[in-house]
């Protein structure tokens, strides 16, 4: 706890930096990342952050020291570089575009390998720390560093502001937008640059290697809690912010934690959890859906069999036992026990001893579900030209989704029928 | 047969374009009068779509020029409409239907200005005419096929525009959407919009039409429906594809032949 409030305090001035920065980075990356994401180029994100390396090591080579502007200069003209020569190979070479991604990546993210390779065996003391670009280190943030980076990612929340509405076009319906007269080629070369910017904001703290991870992950996330574009671009960006956060108060906490792969992690989660247990879109609660219907079909098929039981005689409301009810339909016997046990519970049903029996509201609900699997029938064979024998597979399905206003609907257009096309009455309610 | 107009809203003059140096549209050549329903009919391949696209400046022509309202396309744009094909797009984008026929006013308001309150009034205008008004807050990935279709047709009534080209808007949509469609064309045609449509289906194109732009690779007929929409062009048109030409096509492709001398 003493931790805890000790990292949100930020009376540390290390933490101050290292949370700033972070915030920014993951929060300038989310946004950018929601438009490369919606136009279907996640891909490129990664081979960008990669192909920044040799610009790295290229401007330490030139400059002599890790001058951090010299830095993000020459990781500007390399990740820049790169995505040219993605879009050269992939429209003027037999390559397709996913073959030009992987080479663009290997061959920059190689030639920064070597460069570092050769930097670090040619003696020169200011060197070292160089690779923390790979990986990143949150903790070399300084003060002056982070004046660039704020510089960064307020240039990156004034363009992605201005353009939204552009960006968006184009990611929807490119043609429409050239149609329109938008300058779409501009405004791509523009969505490229800003990418650049956001992957050269992050990889001090992040590294290379991880970046794409920070530009993608949150905006996939956000995709699964929305509709709106808007809102998945705020709900991404609150998502990075928040694996910000977590990175550092982690590393904060356990001093030999790294910062940037345990904000990827942190992101991961979040993806992972809004994959799993987004409402509506995510695999949890579709899941639930699909057993919700199950155990409806289940109830109201069981209910089903003691009318159809009861029509024998006209005695709806008499007792069965397990084996009577069985022989009506075939039915899994566990399923039935409990679904018995089930409808019980909501008062459907009476249990007595080791028969069931169906109480007034059950009846009502039993003789509805007949009711509209015969109304089905009778309107596939007058209205579809479906032959009776045929009807029945269908209106099994169909008798469990129909709702009142449909059932009022159908009994309207059939003429308020008595009897189905099996020649058995139709139960009213 | 070609029939030209006196005063042209459209003119496209002896057009070539080329897919990778192989030509897919051989000169063609029409003139289009103002408040006509047109229709652009040929069999599959014929470079139909090909057409609208480099009318709309999507496709560069190889040779040849168009010409709306007598200037080029950049010069009135604000005038012109396009209506995309449906599957062009991924329609599980995070928009609403509201959202999608908003972006017909985008021309309007220009690239950096965000719509405002009477742009919102005019695509809810546009989206009751187009019978989806109820519709406005639903996200598009829920439409049907002829309900995407109307959401198309309602952004580019948005663009209050002279002249509208669509890209096969009658393709896959319930009859019902089809009536609705060809009645708001007749509509609009009647207030002095022009309206060309690209269009597969014969049967319909008689009625639908006014003037008919019968194309296969060339322009095989261009003119008023009833006195160029004839058997014997009809037949010309979907009579087998005309080998030569695209043997010769593919001649300079492999050899990576201009399509003009300079």
């Amino acid at each position: 706890m003493q931790h805890f409030i000790d990292f949100f305090s930020f009376t540390d001035p290390n933490v101050r930096y290292v949370v700033l920065g972070n915030v920014l980075l993951s929060a300038s990356a989310a946004m950018v990342g929601v438009f490369i994401l919606l136009q279907k180029k996640a891909l490129v994100g990664d081979a960008v952050s990669h192909a920044v390396l040799p610009g790295i090591c290229a401007a330490f080579l030139f400059s002599g020291s890790k001058n951090t502007a010299f830095m993000l200069v020459g990781a500007f003209i390399t990740g820049w570089l790169a995505l040219i020569t993605i879009d050269y190979i992939a429209t003027k070479s037999k390559l397709k575009k996913d073959a030009a991604i992987g080479l663009v990546l290997s061959v920059f993210f190689g030639a920064g390998m070597v460069m570092m390779t050769y930097i670090q065996q040619s003696g020169n003391a200011a060197q070292s720390g160089l690779d923390h670009f790979i990986f990143g280190k949150a903790a070399t943030l300084i003060g002056t560093d982070l004046v660039i980076f704020s510089v960064l990612a307020a240039v990156l929340l004034v363009a992605v502001g201005l353009f939204f509405k552009a960006f968006a076009l184009v990611a929807f319906d490119r043609p429409y937008a050239e149609a329109l007269g938008y300058p779409v080629r501009k405004l791509d070369l523009l969505l490229t640059s800003l990418t650049v910017l956001a992957v050269v904001t992050g990889i001090t703290a992040v590294g290379v290697v991880l970046m794409a991870a920070m530009l993608v992950t949150p905006g996939a996330a956000a995709r699964y809690w929305t509709d709106n574009i808007r809102r998945m671009v705020a709900i991404a960006v609150a998502f990075g912010v928040f694996a910000g956060l977590a990175g550092a108060y982690i590393s904060y906490t356990a001093p030999a934690m790294p910062t940037g792969p345990w904000m990827v992690v942190v992101s991961s989660i979040i993806a992972f959890v809004s994959f799993f247990f987004a409402p509506k879109k995510g695999i949890v609660p579709k899941l639930y859906t699909q057993r919700k219907n199950q155990r409806i079909i289940a109830e109201e098929n069981t209910l089903k069999m003691f009318y159809h039981l009861g029509e024998r005689n006209s005695h709806f409301k008499g007792k069965r036992d397990l084996s009577e009810l069985i022989h009506t339909r075939q039915v899994n016997e566990t399923l039935l026990k409990t679904t018995l046990r089930r409808l019980a519970t909501k008062q459907l049903l009476i249990a007595h001893g080791q028969q069931w029996a169906l109480t007034d509201v059950g009846y009502q609900k039993a003789a509805r579900v007949v009711r509209l699997h015969r109304l089905w029938e009778l309107y596939l064979t007058q209205y579809m030209d479906i032959a009776a024998d045929h009807v029945h597979d269908d209106a099994e399905t169909i008798e469990h989704i129909l709702t009142p206003e449909l059932e009022r609907e159908l009994e309207h257009q059939l003429g308020y029928p008595k009897k189905d096309p099996h020649n058995t009455e139709i139960p009213k309610i | 047969m070609i029939i030209h107009t006196q005063e042209p809203i459209l003119e496209v003059h002896d057009l070539t374009v080329s897919y990778s140096r192989k030509p897919v549209l051989w000169g063609i050549d029409f003139t289009l009068p103002s408040g006509s329903i047109a229709g652009i009919v040929g069999p599959n391949g014929a470079g139909k779509s090909t057409l609208l696209k480099t009318i709309m400046g999507l496709i560069p022509p190889s040779s040849g020029f168009i010409k709306l309202f007598g200037r080029p396309l950049e010069e009135i744009r604000q005038r012109v409409s396009y209506v995309p094909q449906r599957e062009s797009v991924d329609w599980d984008f995070p928009v609403s239907v509201l959202d999608v026929v908003l972006m017909g006013r985008y021309g309007k308001v220009g690239l950096l200005r965000n719509t405002g309150a009477r742009d919102r009034s005019i695509a809810l205008e546009c989206l009751d005419k187009v019978g989806m008004s109820a519709f406005a807050k639903r996200q598009i990935s829920q439409l049907s096929g002829g309900q995407q279709q109307r959401v198309f047709l309602a952004r580019a009534l948005a663009q209050e525009a002279d002249i509208y080209f669509m890209d096969e808007p009658f393709a896959g949509v319930d009859a019902a959407t089809e009536q609705a469609i060809i009645g708001l064309l007749r509509e609009m045609a009647a207030a002095d919009k022009t309206i060309v449509v690209v269009h597969h289906d014969l049967q319909s194109a008689r009625s639908y039409f006014d003037w008919i732009i019968l194309l296969n690779m060339h322009l095989v007929a261009a003119g008023p429906t009833e006195q160029v929409f004839t058997e014997e062009m009809v037949q010309q048109a979907y009579g087998g594809r005309l080998n030569l030409l695209s043997q010769v096509g593919d001649v300079m492709e492999k050899r990576a032949f201009p399509s003009r001398e300079n």
